[in-house]
């Protein structure tokens, strides 16, 4: 049959229609393991008038891209989106389908795992072709082991967390685009009633390259604003250790950890963060990373690459006014 | 009949113990405790607060599930504790947590569902802190046919319907269910209360069912479908520059320095 033992990525759009980063990351990992399988490398995008957005993923490395079209996916609804893709599903059988760890790869993939009888590995952080099976990685206790799995079913699925794949350049011959109209067999029975908007998504910040983070040590909201400075000086976002969080310091959008949101930006400023666990499992792959901590022992800088032993209160805004000076006439922006 | 809430609830080492607490047996393929003490899994604790939650606004009876080889008793009584009406414990050696995948553990927790007679809301935490998989509570919504909402910071139950907040990386939507349903919940709801000593005292005679392997009729063996063929512990270390100066400005000053001639910044 058409399309199976292929791998297929489960590609999603950014604010601007686009496809989102996440997703040709994917292509390009996905690309590796249809590589190192000899199978094609397909892409399905739900949504509604997707078409510029499954020409860009034609366009990034897919053989074919199936563009599952339908007014009522124009938004992320589980029941919707799960019937669409299980009615696609039944007209092949890939040997991989890999998502994003994202808010929808997190709740779409369980359900089409369960309800096809998949094996399905969450938040892998790398996967790889080795004897002609796939192997997933993935951290377990909280980041204190990593785990390399296998998935034991016809269909393995993953979800991937962003940067792990690498975005390859546009090829040279596209891929096909295939339009489907999706259908919907199970009545839905989630109602969705609107929704709120608390974060600025205008630097989200599972994609800043620069994220300036603080802990326990920031001892309230005050030093926040700080924070902010320094982060739009570098054109970055601000994070925080689940501390300030749970003491209302700063919002839960702005959580870095295993449980808030995983980053992995070029620079990682951590402020009076002493590296636990659960917060280094969400910010160890960035790039270089840079901690100030008034605790000479504490572990966040047994996993930095730069750091300054002293009070935030006395160190950041001299580094702060040092990098402004220094900066170049266009301001705001990295000057890297 | 009153609501009826089963809150499924994980034994696992206490996440919040050190790396050094966390031992990785590559050989044996598991991680260790050391240490370290059995805890309910805290996104479990957050569901079953908002079981109390529930149970304080409408009405509710709650049944805490947990399944495993060997389970706290110690640990159950404070959780039962801390608001729920009974406990049901899945107990035995075939359901050692490194034998068990995502996929077998919910055929399990269906399995005693089913067994324990009736439910209108089961709620479940968004993820365990050991596998960190966030597969079950979906998977058993699926087993059993009902619809599932994840990510819960707030759950009401109103008219026979639930109402749910679910946590989105820029903010919250509100998402409604008919039920029966299931809600899997996220830390943003709100730490479990601590239980009185009275009340730790009180819930010693609440009523506990112990079930084993052959009281389910599943057999997990065969069942998962996800196998573990490797396990280390992650390299993190870098070496790390320490920026030194007579004053903490003046270290603020250098480190601004040091990483532009890095070109780092």
């Amino acid at each position: 049959m058409e399309g199976s033992g292929s791998v297929v990525i489960l590609a999603e759009t950014a604010e601007s229609g686009a496809p989102a980063a996440i997703s040709l990351e994917l292509l390009g990992l996905g690309r590796d393991l249809a590589d190192g399988l000899g199978a094609d490398l397909s892409a399905v995008i739900l949504g509604s008038g997707m078409g510029d957005a499954a020409r860009e993923l034609a366009a990034r490395g897919a053989d074919e891209v199936i563009q599952l079209e339908h007014a009522s996916l124009s938004t992320y609804n589980p029941e919707l989106y799960q019937e669409a893709m299980l009615g696609l599903l039944k007209s092949f059988t890939p040997r991989v389908l890999l998502a994003g760890h994202t808010a929808m790869g997190q709740d779409l993939l369980p359900r089409l795992a369960f309800s096809l009888s998949c094996g399905l590995v969450t938040d892998c952080v790398g996967a790889r072709v080795e004897g002609g099976q796939i192997l997933f990685v993935r951290p377990v206790y909280g980041g204190n082991a990593l785990a390399t799995q296998r998935v034991t079913t016809a269909t393995a699925m993953a979800t991937v967390r962003a940067r792990v794949g690498e975005a390859k350049a546009p090829t040279a011959t596209p891929g096909e685009v295939k339009v489907i109209e999706a259908s919907f067999a199970a009545p839905v029975r989630l109602e969705p009633k609107g929704r709120e908007t608390l974060e600025d998504r205008e630097c989200p910040l599972e994609e800043a390259p620069v994220v300036v983070s603080g802990g326990r040590g920031m001892g309230g909201e005050e030093g926040f604003a700080l924070l902010r400075e320094l982060a739009s000086l570098l054109g970055g976002a601000v994070g925080a250790s689940r501390p300030p969080v749970d003491s209302g310091w700063a919002p839960s959008t702005c959580q870095v950890g295993i449980t808030g949101k995983v980053v992995a930006p070029d620079i990682y400023i951590a402020v009076a963060i002493s590296g636990s666990t659960q917060h280094l499992s969400g910010m160890s792959e960035a790039g270089k990373i840079v901690a100030i901590n008034k605790d000479p022992d504490a572990y966040i800088f047994k996993v930095s690459d730069y750091g300054v032993v002293g009070d935030w209160k006395q160190v950041l805004p001299a580094f702060t006014a040092a990098l402004r000076e220094a900066a170049p006439e266009q301001g705001g922006a990295r000057w890297a | 009949m009153g609501l009826r809430i089963i809150v499924c609830a994980k034994q696992v080492p206490d996440p919040e113990g050190p790396p050094s607490s966390f031992e990785v047996n590559a050989s044996e393929r598991k991680v260790i405790p050391r240490g370290i003490p059995p805890v309910i899994n805290p996104f479990d604790e957050n569901a079953l607060e908002a079981a109390i939650r529930i149970k304080e606004s409408v009405g509710a009876s709650i049944t805490l599930l947990s399944l495993g080889k060997s389970l706290s008793r110690a640990v159950i009584l404070k959780a039962v504790a801390a608001g729920a009406d009974a406990s049901l414990l899945v107990e035995g050696d075939a359901f050692e947590p490194s034998d068990l995948d995502s996929s077998s553990t919910a055929s399990l927790l269906a399995a005693a569902i089913e067994k324990a007679g009736g439910y209108d809301l089961i709620l479940c935490g968004r993820q365990a802190a050991d596998t960190n998989a966030g597969q079950v509570g979906l998977g058993l919504a699926c087993i059993l046919g009902i619809p599932a909402i994840t990510l819960a910071q707030k759950v009401e139950v109103e008219d026979g319907r639930v109402r749910v907040e679910r946590v989105l990386p820029d903010g919250y939507e509100v998402v409604e269910a008919p039920l029966p349903a299931l809600v899997t919940v996220s830390g943003e709801l709100g730490d479990l209360r601590y239980p009185s000593l009275q009340a730790i005292k009180a819930a010693k005679a609440l009523p506990q069912t112990v079930l084993g392997p052959d009281d389910l009729g599943v057999d997990p063996h065969g069942l998962a479908r996800v196998e573990t063929v490797g396990l280390e512990a992650p390299k993190r270390e870098r070496s790390c520059k320490l920026v030194e100066a007579d004053t903490p400005e003046e270290a603020g000053r250098k480190l601004a320095l040091v990483l532009r001639q890095d070109k780092i910044l």
